[in-house]
């Protein structure tokens, strides 16, 4: 207990730091929101394990870890050193440790209809903006990490998709981890505003440079006005030492049309929230993810989807590919409210599990309280087919080739979901590259034993 | 020299013996059929061929173009030519038929030492074979299989085995559960593969396909033994008389 009073301490003394100098501070809602959220904070501390929410999620490598608070972008970053991330020709942000850097981002050529900017920035011109949006659909109750992101809460993307625009080109937005020698946690807080009838894809690209531990403790409002269609990309590609917590909260106006995709390959301890409220009539939610880990990775996949009005759709799924000691999480949670009738809403989670140590931890959790709805949910684990993989090598196909084509047509079941194009074979390229040589090796050692048993789907639930 | 010797072949399948000495010389050019009731071994004769490894060969040698075919591991038996059409093609969900394809041929071409196909020089021969088979374009980018018919399982097998021109075909009940149509068309498949320099053992329990590929040998295997070898003939007899007879000649106490 001792440990935990002093690590909480760590976070009082940065907190007061913070709040002296943070952007905004003399605007009242802000420092309402700040104080409010790192009131909670200290409330409830960071989960532990008895938290429904949070039973397959040990942080105690986060909360134990004494962080400095990144600000100012505070190390300097070379724009060659983040040419290997760069996009040719596309709206590109680019935050280092949580903070805007204009020099390294490229945003000459906006079309009309579109505002970018970071939310730094728009503190200080317009406030009224921000607060009308800022903190309005995120639940700091639910979640200590909202709570801790909320308090240091000063920059990130600001995003505004004019009425009826379509916006033909992804905005990818870069958050680099640099954390140099010591532990250091960012906070980066986005805010996506897509107004009615507008049409507009964004990435949120998380990476690292250097070989320091990051938390990357980032938050998403992503706001869906009437007939919105948006697509929004989650990648996880930091370091095997970063921790990286982030949440999108989506408020879906009426029929507005969002898909949320997230690929995790990187990261120590991943946790990804996705949280859809289809706050209109007639919403449609894709929520699709992909998980590949190995080694002692864990990544946590948690989905809360919430359908408050009535016909709305919601469709989750979520494939994992786990080997080593990894470790996955799928927990699926859909709360259909008393007047969301006809409601339908769909659940999938399929995972392959490559090692004997490798484990998944599977939840679907249904709340209904409308009579007129339709909710499905079912999760698979199981192994490489060995049927497929006698049928691959039987037409010539040597053995890890046809392992490694197994698991592409895994991950193809993801990547079939996604669009629009110029992202999807960008995203392809990643897993194609994590699969066939980042994550190889563990796979590939242990192809001489084979796999005992393999081939059987376990069905659950 | 033979394309394919089968010598005193002996299988178990979890304990069970299942071959119980197959004798067999197959010729490059010739059309082999290998009937028999069902549990006779047919199946498990097939897939030993094919290099499964769920099975335990207890004696005997196969030579394949006097190789020891029992020593290749399956993706070696395919690049050296052994093709083998499955009674249960795998659904591949995620891989469509065409890139699944080129990935075998290409694994087929670089083992010879051969030039790998790019997707331009590969379609087109690709889009041949299917008009052969008379199946849908659409069937390129469809996932292997998946949600395909029995029928399309079937002639999708036979238009593999056209683009990978094996030297030595072995089809396992190819005809089971086929209409006459789809069954006219996988024999034509079949037949226009047949060649001087290639092999094909038709596996089947029904006499009904040999009358559209009309073998030049047929073998009667019963509990794991041939009894009996003859010319096409032999299947329209069987096709009369039904596999009791050759049972009933076969009966013998066997020691296991």
């Amino acid at each position: 207990m001792i440990s935990a009073t002093q690590h909480l301490e760590n976070y009082l003394d940065r907190y007061s730091e913070f709040e002296k100098l943070a952007a905004g501070r003399n605007l009242p809602w802000l420092r309402k929101l700040r104080e409010d959220a790192f009131a909670r904070f200290c409330e409830v501390g960071f989960p532990t394990t008895h938290d429904e929410d949070w039973r397959f999620t040990n942080v105690s490598p986060i909360s134990q870890m004494r962080f400095r608070l990144a600000r100012n972008g505070s190390r300097n970053i070379s724009p060659e050193q983040v040419n290997q991330w760069r996009k040719a020709s596309t709206l590109q942000l680019v935050f280092v440790n949580g903070g805007f850097s204009p020099a390294l981002s490229a945003i000459s050529g906006l079309p009309d209809g579109v505002k970018v900017s970071s939310v730094r920035q728009e503190i200080e011109r317009d406030p009224g903006a921000m607060e009308a949006h800022l903190g309005r659909y995120l639940n700091i109750r639910r979640d200590p990490f909202s709570a801790l992101n909320s308090a240091f809460a000063e920059d990130g993307a600001y995003v505004k998709i004019l009425k009826g625009t379509v916006l033909r080109e992804a905005i990818y937005l870069l958050f680099i981890s640099a954390p140099g020698d010591a532990p250091l946690m960012s906070s980066p807080r986005n805010l996506i505003v897509v107004e009615e009838e507008a049409e507009a894809s964004f990435v949120e690209d998380y990476v690292s440079l250097g070989e320091g531990v990051g938390f990357s403790n980032a938050v998403t409002e992503l706001v869906a006005g009437d007939n919105a269609v948006i697509s929004h990309y989650m990648i996880e590609r930091e370091h095997r030492n970063g921790f990286n917590v982030s949440t999108l909260r989506i408020q879906q106006g009426r029929s507005a049309n969002v898909a949320s995709h997230s690929v995790l390959l990187g990261g120590a301890l991943v946790r990804n929230n996705v949280h859809p409220v289809l706050a209109g009539e007639g919403g449609e939610c894709l929520i699709n993810g992909l998980f590949v880990a190995n080694g002692r990775q864990h990544h946590d996949n948690y989905m809360l989807v919430e359908h408050a009005r009535p016909h709305c759709g919601s469709r989750q799924f979520y494939n994992g590919i786990l080997d080593g000691n990894a470790h996955g999480v799928f927990h699926g949670r859909i709360i259909v409210h008393k007047d969301a009738q006809k409601t339908d809403a769909k659940q999938t989670n399929r995972n392959l599990l490559l090692s004997d140590d490798a484990q998944i931890d599977t939840k679907p959790q249904l709340e209904i309280y409308a009579d007129d709805v339709k909710c499905t949910h079912g999760a698979t684990i199981g192994q490489i087919e060995e049927n497929a993989l006698f049928y691959l090598r039987s037409r010539g196909i040597d053995e890890i080739s046809a392992r490694r084509l197994l698991l592409l047509a895994f991950a193809n079941e993801c990547l079939d979901r996604m669009q629009p194009e110029p992202v999807r074979a960008w995203v392809e390229g990643l897993i194609h590259e994590h699969l066939f040589h980042d994550a190889s090796t563990p796979w590939q050692a242990k192809n001489d034993s084979r796999e005992e048993g393999a081939s059987n789907w376990g069905e659950i639930g | 020299m033979s394309l394919l010797e089968i010598r005193n072949l002996h299988v178990k399948v979890d304990n069970h013996q299942i071959l119980k000495g197959i004798d067999l010389t197959v010729h490059a050019g010739q059309v082999h059929s290998i009937m028999g009731p069902n549990g006779s071994g047919k199946s498990t004769l097939a897939q030993v061929l094919s290099r499964r490894e769920s099975y335990d060969v207890i004696a005997g040698e196969v030579l394949y173009d006097g190789k020891d075919l029992l020593a290749m591991k399956a993706e070696d038996a395919a690049c050296e030519g052994v093709f083998m059409a499955f009674q249960y093609p795998v659904e591949i969900p995620g891989i469509s038929n065409a890139y699944f394809l080129r990935s075998a041929l290409n694994a087929t071409r670089k083992y010879r030492g051969e030039d790998e196909l790019d997707a331009m020089d590969f379609l087109p021969m690709f889009r041949e074979k299917l008009k052969l088979l008379e199946m849908d374009e659409k069937l390129t980018n469809r996932s292997v299989n998946e949600g395909f018919s029995g029928g399309e399982k079937k002639r999708n097998e036979i238009l593999q085995m056209a683009v990978l021109q094996p030297k030595l075909a072995i089809l396992d009940e190819t005809d089971s559960g086929l209409d006459i149509d789809a069954l006219k068309i996988v024999a034509k498949g079949v037949n226009s593969l047949r060649s001087r320099e290639r092999a094909i053992i038709v596996v089947t329990h029904y006499q009904r396909l040999l009358n559209y590929i009309v073998p030049d040998f047929v073998h009667v295997l019963v509990n794991g033994r041939i009894v009996r070898s003859g010319g096409p003939e032999l299947a329209l007899e069987l096709e009369e008389k039904g596999y009791a007879t050759v049972e009933a000649e076969a009966k013998q106490p066997i020691s296991v």
